[in-house]
């Protein structure tokens, strides 16, 4: 029954994937912290600034944004994230185009979790870091952040899990990851329920270790206060 | 080390709310000095003003010989202990001890001298490599002032300092601050809401009410001769008897007694205008035995045990609560009818603006 799949390279679909997670992942952590950043800033346009991309990119269909990045940003404004003489520039363009909009949308739940990470920080450690004469950007970085992380690990992680299965979207601009592979077996042969079923186990043996790695990380990385 | 000199200083909340309102007040060099008061009355807010979380609205802070009214906090040389200590959770007690010295430049090895050194003084010696979350609320306290305490600063300013122990704790705390603030000889602002630890610990305590001090004094001053009826009611464990009377021509006239020469009984002042006034002495003032220029008939209500004493209530047949403290045993039955005393030097008598008449001779 599974021998269909011998045909196939799922491997390299399930690579496809990791790298799609990986560098999306990295990308989300850069932006979403700039954002946290900008939402507990004493600057107020900064904060509604924050807001506003959050409120804006959450309440986006991933499709959509995965979708326009490519179709429209890609394409129309003529923006190539490869050089356009490679001879695998297309393929390879799409793929970056997928990682930029799953690190857009994923940025704004890191955001939020992040600022569920502040607000586990007590008032009085901006102020105490304040009155030991510490600059805004110093008690950012080495009283805030660092408790505001460990109290985001639990959160962060469930983004992550989001982000692994989320990079199944990036097939609707032909990024050939795991679940376009699927689609393409599934309609080549007959044996579909075995087929999702390697898949789906495929998506479980990724999140999965994920989920206990956040899980134990947060506990033993915990602020005891 | 240095006095804070405070001139006109107004601090006014976005929304029209005054937390202080033109206050003036010099603290002495060395000295150990309590803002007392009840919720909101501004004596928080003042604090943080001093330390710089909070911008004055007008006026003027100067410390030493240096207006800091403009100056950030961490350019005042001041070290503030919060209520909750705020020590960073994720440094060990070195690294909490030794941050405010890193943020000022000193060198690694001088810095885990001078941390070292300071933790050995206040007993932290066997906990440097622990982080607050393995502490007590004790310890915790103790790295908070060894935090303070190592970048040598003008002023310590302590929140609530004790507000976070447990009652025994609080009392072994009491003696420990007030021996360290006489070691060091820095001067220190406390605020508290709790009459008992400003009369324990402080030189001179500033009694606020709405952003305004109504008494400043030493703990005995404030004690003894309140200088108006809030602060007469604030102070003191028991609540201050106070009866309404009358003045007139220097005679003092409560309720349906015989009048008394205030003037010649010390009171008030041979200047004391005539008019309605207020009769107050503190219960543990006076006495059941009936003798004395003041005595106030009444039956015995209830008798509460305060442990070494016992607080007697009694009502008096124009229906006034006099309560008096009298020693464990010497408790008479509930419904006898007493005579309550005050002792003739502990009476004071208050105008009808609730300003003190009594002059100071009046009161040893």
């Amino acid at each position: 029954m599974f021998d269909v799949l011998e045909k196939y390279d799922i491997l390299a679909a399930f690579w496809m994937t990791i790298k799609l997670t990986f560098f999306s992942a990295i990308g989300a952590l850069v932006i979403g912290t700039v954002l946290a950043i900008m939402r507990v800033s004493p600057v107020a346009v900064l904060r509604r600034l924050g807001a506003f991309y959050v409120n804006v990119v959450r309440n986006t269909p991933l499709t959509l944004i995965v979708f326009f990045s490519l179709a429209g940003v890609g394409i129309v404004l003529q923006i190539n994230l490869v050089d356009p003489n490679s001879a695998t520039s297309l393929r390879d363009n799409a793929i970056r185009w997928a990682m930029v909009a799953l690190a857009v949308y994923h940025a704004a739940f890191v955001c939020e979790a992040l600022r569920s990470g502040f607000n586990t920080v007590p008032l009085g450690q901006a102020e105490a870091a304040r009155s030991i004469g510490l600059t805004f950007g110093q008690s950012l970085r080495e009283v805030i952040l660092p408790q505001a992380f460990r109290g985001a690990i639990a959160p962060l992680g469930s983004v992550l899990i989001a982000l692994t299965k989320n990079t199944t979207v990036a097939s609707v601009i032909g990024v050939a990851e795991a679940s376009a592979l699927m689609k393409v077996i599934i309609e080549n042969e007959t044996a579909s329920v075995a087929v999702f079923l390697v898949f789906a186990l495929g998506f479980v043996i990724l999140t999965l270790p994920v989920g206990l790695l956040f899980t134990s990380l947060s506990r033993r990385l915990a602020v005891k206060r | 080390m240095a006095s804070i000199r405070i001139d006109g200083l107004t601090k006014v909340y976005p929304g029209d709310v005054t937390a202080i309102d033109g206050l003036d007040v010099t603290v002495e060099d060395g000295s150990f000095f309590a803002l007392l008061g009840p919720s909101g009355c501004g004596k928080t807010t003042l604090l943080r003003t001093i330390a710089g979380l909070e911008e004055a609205s007008g006026g003027s802070i100067s410390i030493g010989d240096r207006d800091v009214t403009r100056l950030a906090p961490g350019d005042r040389n001041v070290a503030m202990v919060f209520q909750d200590y705020a020590l960073f959770p994720h440094m060990t007690v070195t690294d909490n001890i030794a941050y405010p010295l890193r943020i000022k430049k000193v060198g690694r090895s001088e810095r885990a001298a001078k941390a070292a050194e300071t933790g050995e003084g206040l007993g932290l010696s066997a906990l440097m490599a622990r982080r607050p979350g393995e502490l007590s609320g004790g310890q915790q306290q103790r790295v908070a002032l060894a935090r303070a305490m190592a970048c040598q600063p003008d002023v310590f300013l302590l929140d609530e300092p004790l507000s976070n122990l447990d009652a025994r704790l609080r009392l072994e705390a009491r003696t420990f601050l007030k021996r360290l603030q006489k070691d060091l000889g820095v001067t220190t602002v406390f605020v508290t809401h709790d009459q008992s630890e400003a009369l324990a610990m402080a030189d001179q305590i500033a009694v606020m009410e709405a952003g305004r001090i109504r008494q400043l004094g030493t703990p005995s001053e404030i004690f003894r001769r309140p200088a108006n009826t809030f602060v007469a009611n604030f102070i003191g464990s028991t609540p201050m008897n106070m009866l309404p009377g009358k003045l007139v021509g220097g005679v003092l006239q409560v309720g349906a007694l015989e009048g008394v020469d205030a003037v010649a009984a010390g009171w008030a002042g041979r200047e004391a205008p005539d008019g309605e006034v207020t009769v107050a002495f503190r219960p543990e003032y006076a006495r059941v035995d009936g003798k004395g220029p003041l005595v106030f008939e009444g039956t015995v209500e209830t008798t509460e045990s305060l442990g070494a004493s016992v607080l007697v209530t009694a009502r008096t047949d124009d229906g006034q609560r006099v309560q008096v403290v009298v020693p464990e045993g010497e408790e008479p039955e509930v419904g006898a009818v007493v005579g309550v005393a005050p002792a003739s030097g502990r009476v004071l008598v208050y105008d009808a603006e609730g300003e003190l008449l009594s002059p100071s001779s009046s009161v040893p």
